[in-house]
């Protein structure tokens, strides 16, 4: 019983690297350029059942680059248009990371009250025999 | 003393398959998002049936004669219980965690849960009564 805080606990770990991931995209939706100069490539990170005590929790195995193509504008005053007088934007699709902040935020709930269930049952597991 | 033995038994058993039971659904909402988690769920009523005859099929676990040998652990006697979900609607990913489903059952069975810590502690009062007389 108690392993469900582990399990529970990994799944919030989890949700909130992803809506750290989704934070960093839609803050960055409109970046020109990464920190290395090229554009920014939106994040995205990949779960992984990890198994713990006699239940699966989730751990985040990595972080990938989305591989889309970035966004081209039509900004020839920007001193990093390009000779066409394009400029070239970041991948991140602001509908998907939108879709995946609501995901991530619901998932975390439910996670948070798998924990307050496990938790009243507990402590009413501890009070038998009062 | 037998007869209080005998209901503790029962409960305590019926209380362990629930709280693995317990452990399985939170793993599976834990993996909602994970590509390609298979969903886990059992059969209480084969589980309790299989405990309360002694069929634990669990995990083999190495003979101990003596109480400082080291045992291996073993996992859960129930863990070979657990079943694959089938699942209701394919997901792009290969998830096969229905959160509907997840949820309604992990409610129903905490309900469960307290409903068996309610007549365990019911049953504990009334021995206790049965003992002091008053």
């Amino acid at each position: 019983m108690l392993n469900i805080f582990s399990i529970a606990g990994s799944a919030l770990n989890a949700q909130s690297a992803r809506l750290n991931a989704v934070a960093s995209n839609l803050a960055n939706a409109d970046s020109i350029a990464g920190p290395d100069g090229s554009p920014f490539r939106a994040k995205q990170v990949v779960f992984q059942a990890a198994p713990m005590g006699s239940g699966q929790g989730v751990r985040v195995s990595q972080v990938v680059d989305s591989t889309a193509p970035g966004r081209l504008q039509y900004d020839p005053k920007n001193p990093a248009a390009n000779g066409d007088g394009y400029v070239t934007l970041s991948n991140v699709n602001v509908v998907e990371e939108m879709v995946n902040m609501i995901s991530a935020s619901r998932s975390y709930q439910t996670n948070a009250e798998v924990m307050n269930t496990a938790k009243s049952l507990i402590m009413k597991t501890l009070a038998i025999g009062q | 003393m037998n007869r209080f033995d005998d209901f503790l038994k029962v409960q305590q058993t019926a209380l362990n398959v629930r709280s693995y039971r317990q452990e399985l659904l939170a793993s599976n909402i834990a993996n909602a998002d994970t590509p390609n988690y298979a969903a886990r769920d059992m059969d209480f009523k084969s589980a309790l049936t299989n405990a309360l005859a002694g069929r634990s099929s669990g995990p083999l676990e190495l003979a101990r004669s003596s109480s400082t040998h080291i045992g291996n652990g073993g996992g859960s006697p129930f863990a070979s219980e657990a079943r694959f979900r089938s699942e209701y609607q394919a997901s792009a990913d290969g998830n096969t965690v229905n959160m509907d489903v997840e949820r309604a059952n992990f409610a129903e069975n905490a309900m469960h849960m307290e409903a068996l810590l309610t007549f365990i502690r019911g049953g504990i009062k009334d021995m206790q009564l049965a003992i002091n007389g008053q």
